[in-house]
């Protein structure tokens, strides 16, 4: 027993994601959503006998996009395979799915390296009837083939996410770049983007990996940071407990938090995967590639989030919170192009990213984390000319909060804000400042004195009584440079 | 009445066009005699004649197709001699078959098999054993038994059936007839209710080669459907060639050898027919195709792999057999599949499962498609040498009902000479070359993919040589 080991996490992701092509991976049925049960399929969806699978070549070309996107190796020729078993949402008794030979391999997205990237046929739906709406319990269940044969792309990362955080992370950078290219809904809701998480955990420094576990039914990104948290928090407390981890797959449940084995390693399938016999190699021509190069974005998250670090200056983290969230990224660049127009000029300071960044954040608390601030009353243009404002030092950084708070309710534009609500800056310019300072120092002569012997802690409750006179008008920095001139000896 | 069956489907066709025979009257007399067969060749007939439908001008107007059980037709049984589809109507029509009926041939009747192809006898079809007209004691070969005995009997013009690993050929040798095993992916196989997907491949049983390759012509060509087919190069002609003038046949040993177990009466025959041939022009030679001997064993784990998956979605819950299984769905999909396989089918699952199976998959798949690909090059180093190899198409004439059935081994060797030509995906016909003891013998000619143009030249003038007559089996 011993309690003061250092764990390493290792976690390694496999996300499949239903690509919204017009057809099916390998028939002609339409994709549905909502459509009524079992409408959409054909002989070759519904595995009946004598049917053959033709490759979606739309499939083929988004998986050859994404696998760019991933910066993967295309490969010339892929094959698909048979994955054998029995399964009620598997009606031909196989899945079709790449194996050894996929069609994209290596790769990397941000700060995490990419195995492979293959495509396969999703499984129909299973309805399972009964209260809790799943298998157990349940007296039938019935199928729906309109999902089998959905086109799937599994993407597989290395085992190189080390929190659940950054799993999370991760996966909403993936999922911002997947909805980039337009390949998918991405939505873990519908169940358009499902992520499986694959964790062990390691002493500290070590080089060995441990033994394994699969999460599966982790379907949002808060689930999948929770679900990877309780794994990692089990598995401390089995080799604290000098017990070994059991390779197996578990079922989270969100609402309990609990994780259930699901199959034993001594129940594992065995898949007997070999060659699909009834299509040919997938053969991704130099046109093909280019086509799909040519389909890309101009810029991907992972590359805006480099961008907007290096060229723009912004912090680490909020460079990739606007780069993975692009409607933010998209918000921010065009506030920053009204600033560098209109904005600065008319403020006269020229306004740093960095500083108009920083006012992303209060939006967003302000307007509700998820809501895309572009449908907000608060115009990229009105952010920016309230920041220039108070780089401006015409209206102080708490003013400004009110301001915003104003805006996000009614909208419109700041300086008129600023001058309905009387909340322009008070400066020593007018005289206004330097008599409430002079009034603080004499109300507060025990402060003054410690100011004046150095102790600066003490300032702050003559700054505050500045504040509340101006009602929080005057810039703090300010204020404090008036006392600290008044009280140097 | 009898005239009109003793037109080959070629010549059916020509009167119908000509209009001096009536297609329905042709339909009819056909309808009725499949109707009244005794050899169990069918396992449905057409209740009537298609009077309306047929399109004019159509090439094959009127001349009446049978076809094999495992061909799907919409509404029309199709249960490809298993007890596992019994009742099974499919919603749709194979490729193959629509081909057909868009060149005017009216589907007759669908005919008997060994289930799912699995078999050289037609003894292991739910509907029962075919008998070979020649000797009702005797099979008709297998897996298309149905098909054969029926175009033999003169129950039908012609046939369809499929070959995988010479399951056309070795019916067409056992019951006189003539059988085209078309290169892999000349003609579609969608809608053919799958044994060996990379085997699987469907061609005409007829009277004569001119009848093959009229049958084979409105059956090829690339199908969007089926990934594996492929644009036929050229068209299919009629075959007129009256001799074998500058043709090189090779005879290959490891095949024709001790190996081959090869009966005296069918070796005899065969050496007659190459002299004939020599006599036509041809010239013979002895050829090496040193790893075909092995063929049976890479098919035998191939097939079966291939099988074991392909059969898997029979699980008694959206067509065919289901058997209760107590509010259990594995008891159910189990006591399904026990009751609904045959013992050949369920042999076959069983191998071809282990094949594929974690730790088994590299000695056994993985080293059966090696083999696979050798014999291919085998085969393309023979053809540098040589127009055509030919061999006996079975080592041995129809053997009576029974005899092998408790031998799957002995079965097995019944396709020796047939199944490398399957693992290489080349054409291969067998044609009528006598008798031996009563009983029909083959010849198989084989050449390289998408030769058949050739290959039905060649196997023409042979047959002119021949001068095989089974009419006496047209009773």
């Amino acid at each position: 027993m011993n309690a003061t080991v250092e764990y390493e996490p290792v976690i390694g992701l496999e996300i499949h994601v239903q690509l919204s092509t017009r057809t099916k991976m390998f028939c002609g049925c339409e994709l549905s959503f909502g459509a009524p049960p079992n409408t959409r399929t054909c002989p070759t969806c519904l595995g009946l006998p004598g049917a053959l699978p033709v490759v979606n070549e739309r499939a083929i070309h988004f998986g050859i996009m994404i696998g760019l996107a991933l910066e993967c190796e295309i490969a010339e020729r892929s094959l698909f395979h048979r994955k054998n078993y029995f399964y009620p949402d598997l009606p031909k008794g196989y899945q079709i799915s790449q194996y050894d030979v996929p069609l994209c391999r290596g790769g990397r997205l941000g700060d995490v390296r990419i195995h492979r990237v293959h495509l396969e046929e999703d499984a129909a739906k299973l309805n399972h009837l009964g209260a809790s709406g799943r298998i157990h319990g349940s007296d039938r269940s019935w199928v729906d083939f309109n999902r089998g044969g959905t086109p799937l792309v599994e993407i597989v990362s290395e085992p190189d996410i080390r929190s659940s955080d950054q799993a999370r992370e991760w996966l909403i950078l993936l999922r911002t770049t997947l909805r980039q290219l337009g390949v998918s809904d991405v939505d873990m809701s519908q169940g358009s983007l499902r992520c499986d998480a694959n964790v062990s955990i390691r002493p500290a420094g070590a080089s060995e990996l441990g033994t394994k576990t699969e999460l599966k039914n982790m379907n949002s990104f808060a689930f999948v940071a929770r679900g990877i948290e309780a794994e990692i928090e089990r598995q401390k407390r089995l080799l604290d407990a000098g017990e070994p981890v059991e390779q197996e797959t578990l079922h989270f449940d969100p609402t309990t938090g609990n994780l259930t084995p699901l199959r034993s390693k001594e129940e594992a399938h065995d898949y007997r995967y070999f060659p699909e016999p009834d299509l040919v190699p997938v053969l991704a021509t130099a046109e093909m590639v280019s086509a799909a190069r040519d389909a890309l974005p101009a810029e991907l998250p992972a590359e805006r989030a480099a961008r907007f670090e290096r060229e723009l200056g912004l912090h680490a983290d909020t460079a990739r919170l606007f780069a993975f969230r692009a409607e933010l990224g998209d918000y921010f660049e065009q506030a920053l192009a009204a600033a560098g127009g209109n904005g600065a000029r008319d403020g006269g300071a020229e306004l740093e990213p960095v500083e108009l960044s920083n006012w992303i954040g209060p939006l967003v608390e302000r307007i509700g984390s998820d809501a895309d601030p572009a449908s907000s009353n608060v115009t990229p243009e009105s952010l920016a000319a309230l920041a220039t404002m108070v780089k401006a030092r015409e209206v102080s950084r708490d003013a400004a909060r009110e301001v915003l708070t104003l805006l996000v309710q009614e909208g419109g534009d700041p300086r008129t804000i600023v001058e309905r609500e009387g909340l322009g800056a008070i400066s020593d310019d007018d005289g206004g400042l330097g008599e409430l300072v002079d009034q603080a120092i004499a109300a507060d002569p025990d402060a003054a004195e410690k100011v004046r012997a150095g102790n600066m802690k003490a300032i702050g409750p003559l700054v505050g009584y500045v504040m509340r006179e101006t009602k929080g008008r005057a810039d703090g920095g300010e204020i404090t440079r008036l006392i600290r001139e008044r009280l140097s000896n | 009445m009898n005239e009109l069956i003793d037109l080959t489907a070629t010549q059916a066709a020509e009167r119908i066009r000509a209009g001096d025979v009536d297609a329905a009257e042709l339909f009819e007399a056909y309808r009725e005699r499949a109707a009244a067969d005794e050899l169990n060749a069918f396992t449905w007939v057409a209740p009537e004649s298609p009077t309306n439908g047929l399109p004019a001008n159509a090439p094959l107007r009127g001349v009446p197709v049978a076809v094999k059980d495992l061909f799907c037709t919409e509404g029309v049984p199709s249960q490809a001699g298993s007890k596992i589809l019994e009742g099974y109507r499919p919603p749709y029509t194979a490729t193959v078959i629509a081909k057909l009926s868009d060149a005017g041939a009216p589907l007759l009747a669908k005919t008997n098999q060994d289930e799912f192809a699995m078999g050289s006898s037609n003894e292991n079809s739910a509907f029962g054993p075919v008998l070979n007209p020649w000797d009702r004691t005797r099979v008709p070969g297998g897996s298309s038994g149905g098909s054969a005995a029926a175009v033999a009997a003169g129950l039908a013009p012609w046939a369809i059936g499929t070959d995988t690993g010479g399951s056309i050929r070795q019916p067409a040798a056992l019951c006189g007839i003539v059988g085209l095993k078309p290169t892999y992916g000349a003609c579609s196989r969608y809608g053919m209710i799958a044994f060996a997907s990379s085997l699987d491949q469907a061609g005409p049983f007829t009277r004569d080669v001119t009848d093959a390759a009229l049958l084979f012509r409105h059956m090829v060509g690339r199908d969007r459907r089926d990934s594996t087919s492929l644009d036929y190069p050229g068209e299919i002609e009629l075959p007129r060639a009256e001799d074998l003038k500058g043709l090189r046949l090779g005879v290959p040993e490891d095949l024709t050898g001790a190996a081959g177990g090869i009966e005296p009466g069918v070796r005899e025959n065969f050496e007659a027919t190459i002299k004939l041939a020599e006599g036509l022009g041809a010239s013979i030679e002895p050829c090496r195709l040193p790893h075909a001997p092995q063929a049976l064993s890479a098919y035998y784990l191939i097939a079966p792999a291939e099988a074991s998956a392909n059969l898997a979605r029979f699980d008694g819950v959206r067509y065919g057999l289901r058997v209760d299984g107590d509010k259990d769905l594995i008891r159910m999909y189990s006591r399904t599949r026990e009751v609904g396989f045959g013992a050949e089918v369920k042999r076959r699952i069983m191998l071809g499962t282990y094949a594929l199976s974690s730790g088994y998959y590299d000695a056994y798949y993985g080293t059966a498609q090696k083999v696979r690909t050798k014999i291919a090059e085998d085969f393309r180093s023979a053809f540098d040498r040589f127009d055509f190899i030919v061999t006996p198409t079975s080592p041995c004439v129809a053997f009576e009902l029974g005899a092998k059935l408790d031998d799957p081994l002995a079965m097995y060797l019944n396709d020796f000479l047939a199944v490398p030509m399957s693992l290489a995906g080349i054409a291969a016909i067998s044609i009528p070359s006598g008798l031996s003891d009563g009983l029909p013998v083959g010849f198989q000619l084989a050449g390289p993919a998408f030769s058949e143009n050739r290959l039905l030249d060649a196997a023409h003038a042979l047959e002119r040589a021949i001068g095989f007559d089974g009419s006496r089996v047209r009773v």
